[in-house]
């Protein structure tokens, strides 16, 4: 009996290990962290009308790049991703692509405004920008969290035994995940201690 | 004669296998970074704080996590080794977990030798310890003490700072709700997904071993389990289905959600220990 009972339990562990929940789970798991992905983005583009503001007023002068990061920020933010386009390379492209621009224009308008010593010793421009690092900060944390678990995923549906499942009950693609860009992802350096 | 040979085989090749096995120990060691032990709520690996101020902060940080459940944990580095601070406060602050599943933890960090000093925030206190207000403790409260040298005396200033804010009940219950409504609604996504292939799934198993059972039942029964449960297919199964439960440990981000991290950091921590809090870039770094 203690070895039917066994039997009974390797058996439904050979069922259960063939990915028929791991799957989903692991898919689940790559979804939540691109929510958080776009929350951090959307956070990002939620500072800039801030920037906008302080900028126009303080320093006129970088009218030409502010344009360029408003521009930037509404074409980055007119593309969105839902769970599904996570499969299609082209729109995490191109999704990846509107962002890093939005990331290099914003880098390059804050190294020009630190010229500025008038803007810089405001107390509320300080914070903000403490906004925009932390905001970067996320966006690499979630881009990498998100990263890990698009690979976790990615390597259960294709390797044994949790591939069967995925095959036939799912019928599970791969997921694309985000590709780090020289330069583009790269926070803007934001020096405190010297103010 | 059968068992000499088998003595210097083991003694040949014994070594050689062990030493190999060690070297995987220490690969994976090192992929991962190397981050001191959670030794207790003041973990002074950089030694800038006397036992007494040691002690005087990890009973403020005690009262709080009666009071509140929040952690808080005041760390000093010999060396970020090449990391940014910011990216290395994170990975420390997640290995250790701390907070409890509400990702509720604080960690300052001080970093002497690259004169860098973070405050890294879970989760969940992010709207009570904003980024502003970090950066803004970090310029007022510690920075000052630091650039004239006083280590203990920016640590305790910035340890209070962070501390009073966090024992404001104002917002408490609002971001808890928050928080806790969102894990629920999270965790009700995840599962609802799977829930009916599962019914059909454990269905078509019960079954199934109603059937195999009776089979075996029938007769030769004993020879056939045996021959069964020698059998590889099982093992390696059970074997795939815990390494790839480690590789969602590897990535951090699932333990982090659980509160098994509790009893991973118990060991000789002296009572104290993470409760698997997690960390997605809250909070403000600076230098002096």
């Amino acid at each position: 009996m203690i070895r039917r009972l066994a039997l009974v339990f390797m058996l439904a562990a050979t069922l259960a290990g063939c990915g028929i929940n791991s799957v989903p789970t692991a898919e689940e798991n790559a979804k939540a962290k691109w929510a958080n992905v776009q929350a951090a983005y959307q956070r990002r583009a939620d500072l800039i009308p801030n920037l906008q503001a302080t900028v126009q007023g303080a320093a006129a002068s970088e009218r030409q790049i502010l344009t360029e990061v408003i521009d930037a920020r509404s074409r980055a933010t007119a593309i969105q991703l839902n769970a599904e386009d996570l499969k299609d390379p082209a729109k995490v492209a191109a999704f990846q692509q509107a962002q890093g621009a939005l990331g290099s224009s914003l880098g390059r308008l804050i190294a020009n405004i630190e010229a500025y010593p008038d803007l810089k010793s405001q107390a509320n421009f300080a914070t903000f920008m403490s906004q925009i690092e932390g905001t970067e900060n996320r966006i690499n944390i979630a881009i990498r969290d998100y990263n890990e678990a698009v690979q976790a995923y990615n390597t259960r549906i294709r390797t044994f035994p949790d591939m069967i499942g995925a095959k036939i009950v799912h019928g599970a693609q791969p997921m694309v995940p985000f590709q780090a860009k020289a330069g583009s992802e790269e926070a803007p350096k934001v020096d405190f201690g010297a103010g | 004669m059968t068992n000499r040979i088998g003595t210097i085989s083991r003694a040949r090749f014994g070594w050689p296998l062990l030493a190999a096995l060690l070297l995987l120990l220490f690969a994976v060691q090192a992929r991962a970074q190397d981050f001191p032990a959670l030794s207790g709520r003041v973990v002074d690996q950089a030694d800038l704080l006397s036992p007494a101020q040691e002690q005087a902060i990890a009973a403020k940080s005690e009262a709080l996590e009666t009071a509140s459940g929040r952690q808080f944990v005041v760390a000093t580095v010999a060396s970020l080794q090449g990391y940014e601070i910011r990216d290395y406060g994170y990975r420390l602050a997640r290995s250790w977990g701390i907070g409890t599943a509400r990702n509720d933890g604080v960690v300052l960090l001080v970093a002497p030798n690259e004169r860098q000093v973070a405050i890294e925030v879970g989760y969940g206190l992010e709207p009570i310890l904003t980024d502003a207000l970090s950066i803004f403790i970090i310029r007022e409260q510690i920075l000052p003490w630091f650039k004239q040298g006083d280590m203990p005396g920016g640590i305790i200033s910035g340890a209070d700072a962070i501390l009073a804010q966090l024992s404001l009940p104002a917002e408490e219950a609002e971001a808890y709700q928050r928080e806790t409504l969102a894990a629920e609604a999270a965790r009700d996504e995840s599962s609802g997904d799977g829930s009916f292939f599962a019914f059909i799934f454990w269905l078509f198993v019960i079954l199934f071993i109603f059937f195999v059972v009776a089979a075996a039942g029938s007769g030769g029964g004993s020879t056939r389990a045996r021959r069964y449960r020698r059998g590889r297919g099982p093992v390696v199964i059970w074997g795939s289905d815990w390494s790839s439960g480690g590789s969602s440990w590897g990535s951090g981000s699932s333990w982090g959600g659980s509160s098994g991290g509790s009893s991973w950091g118990g060991g000789s921590s002296g009572g104290f220990s993470g409760g698997g809090g997690s960390f997605g870039g809250g909070g403000a770094s600076g230098s002096w």
